[in-house]
């Protein structure tokens, strides 16, 4: 039983940080249809701004006294960076292929996807940078057996405060109607004013921040980051959106979560080695036989 | 002008924003140093760059660039002479007497991955189904030789068309659910399955040994007629020299050239066409997209089979390493590159591919950054590739050959 109740701790952790990577691939595919295989790569230069920033702090001795001052500013960082790398990314690899072919563009979104990964490799090298987690409390809890550490509910609390706040964004704000508007109909929502690359280019932004807040927390929950960590999570968290119904946000949170779970229970019970595989069985079997997802809308031709 | 100089201004926000934070900072174990050269250095190159796109544009007047049509159409007929196939046949059949080993190794590695450029070129370039696991196939070429080899002793001409069709069957069994879908979704799942197949030869430890790999694979061998004492005997005769492998992969990658050509142009190269180009419109006039999908997934496989026999017959060892996402995006790269559909295409971008990094030694470890950042370059500005397949440049291209067609007029 406790090792029940810890692999779901576990899961939900795990989970809660694949919902925040999986937000951002079905924003983006909701409005341009693109599998944005840069996600993952914006994934890990948030997990590498954190640890850059981190290490900065802890260096003139901040860290010490602040800990928790320097995570905010760590978070802040990642997100504002990830933010601009995504506009660049857009700008560059995207933008001057609208209205080309889907084949094209996924093509492209791979090519970024390699130069981002190697760009950081090159920058910051192939070993693994460790983040200074013991400048941090270590404290855990007990409840029922499965030991908590405050960590993991730092994690879980955070990004569940973003999917709040991402919520009232879309739902609240005239630039979430923007994007609304925007992914359901590009033509009318143009003739209405809105303009459409600059939705667009927002909609990477808030993709990329959540992405970044996903890194920095992967980075303060294994203690590391490498410059190629975004290409598995990042198919997870992909399988996650599609699961849950690709361009829908809520779906995009719960097919997280599914994902997290089955691979951590999977691990624990089934076999540890598989773990990777369980996901992209997963997408396959949903594919299959229900492509639109948990709580997918109707989804017409052009999308699947 | 001014409105130039403010996009290059936001342009060197961006890079600085984009380059000091990642390249400035040295994270040691317990130390953290600041190191500005570097990205400054980078970001003034960046600049410089950009200044000149800058005033190039200004001495030009802002007259709007008119984007013509490449009039290299054909450019593979136009070099299509008997003498040049004459000359080319003699350079490649002649290699192995004059050319030394290291060299002879790097053409042996171009035509692996011309015939894997093909066989991808096959789902790819003509059906326009984007595969991202291709890789896998390679691996279960590969495996089902280094397997029957090792565990029954089958030989390698035996065990090649084995390979064909043990790949051909796993593209069947992953082609079957995920065909069915259109478009983009085909890319992650095949991504996903190329990841399970190397999960899987990692893991299963008791038949593929697992990371260790399986050792001691036999090279090729032929009977060769030999006289002794008057009578007439066949020696067998271990192909394990470079040479002697050199004719086994240039025969595979003929065959493999002769068969994509042959199939391109042929009814069912057409039904792909036409699948690439609107699926709807081509089950509507009778084509069963998804056999010939199917098909299309298959041949692919076939081809990334023998290319996979050859590799663990040509290094006599295999282990999941070699089988990652990179090489599926490599050969995916030598067909953008070369041109999706063109054959002499894909087999210049492959010769590229291998043999730059070769030259480029010391600039080895920019490789994958240029491969991803090519990739992208290619797919904005020259979607046609290097050497454009004629039925594919005109449609990437058709409303600037009718603009220039109309300024002629």
């Amino acid at each position: 039983m406790d090792i029940f109740l810890q692999q779901l701790v576990n899961g939900l952790t795990l989970g809660a940080v694949y919902a925040l990577i999986a937000l951002g691939y079905t924003m983006v595919y909701g409005i341009i249809q693109l599998i944005n295989f840069a996600h993952g790569e914006i994934f890990a230069a948030g997990g590498y701004i954190g640890v850059i920033t981190l290490a900065y702090l802890n260096h003139i001795g901040v860290l010490e006294q602040y800990p928790m001052l320097g995570l905010v500013l760590a978070f802040a960082m990642a997100m504002v960076y990830c933010a601009f790398l995504a506009v660049a990314i857009e700008r560059v690899a995207y933008r001057p292929l609208r209205g080309a072919s889907r084949l094209a563009l996924l093509l492209s979104a791979l090519g970024m996807s390699i130069f981002v990964s190697n760009g950081m490799m090159l920058a910051q090298g192939v070993y693994d940078k460790a983040y200074p987690i013991y400048m941090f409390p270590q404290e855990s809890i007990e409840v029922g057996g499965a030991i908590i550490s405050h960590m993991q509910i730092y994690i879980f609390i955070v990004a569940i405060l973003l999917m709040v706040g991402l919520n009232f964004f879309i739902n609240h704000t005239r630039l979430g109607k923007a994007m609304r508007a925007t992914a359901q109909d590009k033509t009318v929502s143009a003739l209405l004013g809105i303009n459409a690359n600059r939705t667009i280019t927002i909609t990477f932004v808030v993709g990329a921040m959540l992405a970044a807040a996903a890194g920095v927390m992967v980075g303060m929950y294994y203690g590391s980051v490498r410059f190629d960590m975004g290409f598995v999570p990042g198919i997870k968290a992909f399988a996650a959106a599609v699961l849950g119904g690709i361009g829908n946000l809520y779906g995009a949170m719960i097919g997280g979560m599914i994902i997290g779970m089955v691979e951590v229970f999977a691990a624990g019970y089934l076999a540890s080695e598989y773990k990777d595989v369980f996901a992209f069985v997963i997408l396959i079997a949903v594919l299959y036989f229900r492509p639109t997802g948990i709580m997918g809308e109707q989804v017409d031709d052009t999308r699947v | 002008m001014r409105k130039d100089l403010l996009r290059w201004l936001v342009f060197v926000v961006w890079a600085l924003v984009l380059l000091v934070p990642m390249m400035a900072p040295k994270l040691g174990f317990d130390t953290f140093e600041l190191d500005f050269a570097r990205p400054m250095k980078l970001v003034g190159m960046l600049a410089l760059a950009g200044l000149c796109v800058v005033a190039y544009r200004a001495v030009r007047g802002g007259k709007e660039h008119k984007v013509r049509a490449p009039r290299n159409f054909g450019i593979a007929e136009k070099l299509s002479t008997p003498w040049a196939w004459a000359a080319a046949g003699v350079l490649t059949l002649s290699l192995p007497f004059w050319a030394d080993n290291y060299t002879l190794d790097i053409a042996i590695n171009v035509l692996i991955y011309i015939t894997l450029g093909l066989g991808l070129n096959v789902v790819v370039g003509l059906a326009g189904l984007l595969d991202l696991g291709y890789i896998a196939f390679y691996a279960v070429g590969a495996y089902t030789y280094a397997l029957l080899n090792t565990i029954y002793g089958v030989p390698f001409w035996l065990a090649l068309p084995a390979g064909c069709v043990i790949s051909a069957g796993a593209g069947a069994f992953i082609g079957y659910p995920t065909l069915k879908m259109r478009g983009d979704y085909l890319a992650i799942v095949t991504l996903g399955f190329g990841e399970i197949v190397r999960i899987v030869l990692n893991n299963w430890d008791n038949v593929t040994q697992g990371p260790n790999g399986v050792l001691g694979i036999k090279a090729p061998g032929i009977y060769i007629p030999e006289i002794t004492d008057g009578s007439l005997d066949f020696v067998y005769f271990y192909m394990n020299k470079l040479p002697s492998l050199y004719y086994v992969i240039l025969l595979i990658a003929i065959v493999t050239i002769i068969g994509v050509q042959r199939i391109d142009t042929s009814r069912i190269g057409r039904a792909w066409v036409s699948i690439r180009e609107d699926e709807t419109a081509a089950e509507l006039t009778g084509i069963q997209t998804l056999r010939y999908k199917m098909l299309a997934y298959m041949m692919g496989a076939v081809f990334a089979g023998l290319a996979g026999a050859f590799y663990a017959a040509k290094v006599r060892y295999v282990n999941p390493s070699s089988f990652v996402f990179l090489e599926s995006a490599l050969v995916l790269c030598i067909v953008v590159l070369g041109g999706m559909g063109s054959i002499p295409g894909i087999i210049l971008g492959a010769a590229a591919i291998i043999v730059l990094p070769e030259v480029f030694r010391e600039l080895e470890l920019y490789r994958l950054l240029a491969f991803g950042g090519a990739m992208t370059a290619m797919v904005i500005f020259r979607p046609e590739g290097l050497i454009p397949a004629r039925r594919r440049q005109l449609e990437l291209h058709i409303e600037e050959t009718f603009a220039d067609e109309d300024d002629d007029a």
